[in-house]
């Protein structure tokens, strides 16, 4: 497969946005849900992919420089680009960074379990750097901000309460293609911009490769789908492949649990999250 | 007000905490100050200005009682100058209401309890709150007035019948939240709003007030944008931005007077024919067996 189209190509008119209206609401979200909770730093795990790289840029202007840690925590098998693209959003911002490899806990761990497939071995660094991160917002006195695009959380493109975990998450309403236009406009370093979009959670894994379509045309389907909300036949007559309509909205309605608490046994008059319903800035 | 028929309004574009009506009621006191500096004759705060919006199950606690000392606290911002401020009212058989508040001259002048409430997408009103009975106007010290909350706007007869008890005045507190995002210069509830505003200022020949609030709540965003529109639909003052602001705007009153000249739809409206045509609408409706 060819590198995504994320800057070549033109974007699906419906999805295309007035980035500066977008970048302002976005760093009032992150300075306004961050300070009224007692808070002024955020940490994030920085993968040198467009999602978290845009996250950095969002929340340096939002909150300082100095008030961002960047976590960097490649594994051994990590692409040695990643990190690198990594460090030159580091740079480029000025903000902190603490690397740390993980390769030690996670082989300590996978020692055991020789046979676990990539989806274990995947879902385990994802975690471990999710632990990571949430130590690091305690020792340093921050919020974990959240990378997930609207994209990867519909199609459940991510590991639940590993990379999916997050105190607050400033893009997860922006789909992919509309994540590109973004970071283009707020001046992410166009490698990383353009670079085929990769879990890296191992060796030449692409999400495109791995999902079976363009980021480009899941984005359009998703857009008649659930902003839309045009119907499987309607879809049909759009021009979409049956195939394609059939195996995306299989994604998000399989994936529905990662988008939600955990279910729980109802037994009193007042359930959490189903009849005992406060607003998360409760009192803020 | 002064002697020339000319009345300075202050729109209140702020950004309430959430279920906290003590430090709101603190904001209150620091925005009535500072608009009363300004020499304003009237200030409006947005919808629910006491409470924050998407309260959910606070929305009990968040109530005060028309006979109550917090009440009393309330009326007691408008010594210097008229208030239009929004709060959640518990009626004594215990309904909860969205309701706006005119106080003047120490005194509760009227109550709107809001009467279309938002039940789809990301609103839930009617889980939490009773829906007002009626659109009634009222005289202020500067003409007559009529207050609609956020989406009773949306409903085209809520402004035609205070329209037709002849307001000079329609005053729209919102909390509205934005969204929609396209190549546009804003959002697309922003653009929407201010068509409406403008529409019935217009159609209307009235003077618009609609102040929105800013702020976020569990990450929606208020886009502000308070506007205040002459009676030909012209925009006499307009804050884009969604930060907290004081929007300040001298209205002429004549204007309405003038406007209604130049443009006597109001007299020409035929309201027998309007009652008996929506009489005949809902005989027709009801008749149908299924």
């Amino acid at each position: 497969m060819s590198a995504p189209a994320s800057l070549t190509e033109p974007v699906f008119p419906p999805l295309q946005i007035n980035p500066e209206l977008v970048r302002g609401i976005l760093v009032g979200f992150i300075k306004n849900e961050v300070r009224k909770v007692g808070f002024e730093r955020v940490v994030l795990n920085l993968s040198g992919g467009v999602d978290s790289s845009l996250v950095a840029f969002l929340a340096t202007e939002a909150l300082g420089k100095d008030n961002l840690m960047a976590l960097i925590l490649p594994y051994k098998d990590s692409d040695p680009k990643s990190r690198s693209d990594a460090l030159e959003v580091v740079a480029q911002l000025g903000i902190r960074h603490l690397e740390i490899d993980i390769t030690p806990q996670i082989d300590a761990y996978l020692a055991r379990f020789p046979e676990a497939d990539q989806v274990r071995r995947g879902n385990k660094m994802a975690r471990e750097r999710m632990t990571i991160a949430y130590d690091q917002s305690v020792a340093w006195r921050a919020l974990v901000i959240g990378t997930s695009n609207k994209t990867e959380l519909l199609l459940g493109y991510g590991t639940i309460y590993g990379d999916m975990a997050s105190a607050i998450n400033p893009i997860g309403d922006l789909y992919k293609t509309q994540v590109w236009q973004l970071a283009d406009a707020l001046g992410v370093p166009t490698a990383i911009v353009q670079k085929a979009p990769s879990a890296d959670l191992w060796t030449g894994q692409s999400d495109e490769t791995e999902l079976g379509f363009q980021y480009r045309m899941i984005d359009q389907l998703l857009y008649y789908l659930v902003e839309r909300r045009y119907t499987e036949e309607e879809l049909k007559r759009q021009g979409f492949d049956e195939a394609f309509i059939t195996e995306i909205m299989r994604r998000v309605r399989e994936n529905q649990y990662k988008r939600r608490l955990p279910v729980i046994a109802k037994l009193s008059s007042r359930t959490i999250d189903r009849d005992f319903r406060y607003p998360r800035d409760w009192g803020r | 007000m002064t002697d020339d028929g000319r009345l300075s309004v202050a729109l209140a574009q702020i950004d309430p905490a959430l279920g906290d009506r003590g430090r709101n009621l603190e904001r209150h006191r620091q925005w009535v100050k500072q608009a009363a500096e300004t020499g304003a004759s009237l200030l409006v705060f947005p919808e629910l200005s006491l409470t924050g919006y998407f309260l959910k199950d606070l929305v009990p606690d968040s109530a005060i009682q028309l006979d109550s000392k917090e009440m009393r606290d309330l009326a007691a911002l408008s010594t210097k100058l008229d208030v239009v401020l929004g709060a959640v009212i518990e009626s004594p058989d215990h309904r909860y209401f969205n309701a706006s508040l005119y106080f003047s001259r120490g005194e509760l002048l009227h109550v709107h309890r809001k009467v279309y409430l938002p039940t789809y997408g990301m609103f839930d009103e009617q889980r939490y709150f009773a829906p007002g009975d009626r659109f009634r106007s009222f005289a202020t010290p500067f003409g007559r007035a009529g207050m609609l909350v956020c989406e009773d706007i949306w409903h085209l007869s809520s402004a035609y019948i205070l329209s037709l008890e002849g307001v000079d005045m329609i005053i729209c507190p919102s909390s509205s939240p934005g969204r929609g995002i396209t190549t546009d210069e804003r959002l697309g509830t922003a653009e929407s709003y201010a068509l409406v505003c403008r529409t019935y200022a217009q159609f209307l020949t009235t003077f618009f007030l609609y102040c929105n609030r800013v702020g976020f709540e569990d990450g929606a965003n208020f886009w502000g944008g308070s506007l205040v529109i002459g009676p030909n639909g012209d925009i006499i003052a307009q804050h884009q931005d969604a930060d907290e602001a004081l929007v300040l705007a001298t209205l002429d009153l004549a204007d309405v007077r003038r406007e209604r000249l130049a443009n006597p739809l109001l007299r020409d409206e035929r309201l027998e024919l309007t009652i008996n045509e929506l009489r005949r609408v809902s005989h027709e409706r009801t008749r149908k067996p299924y």
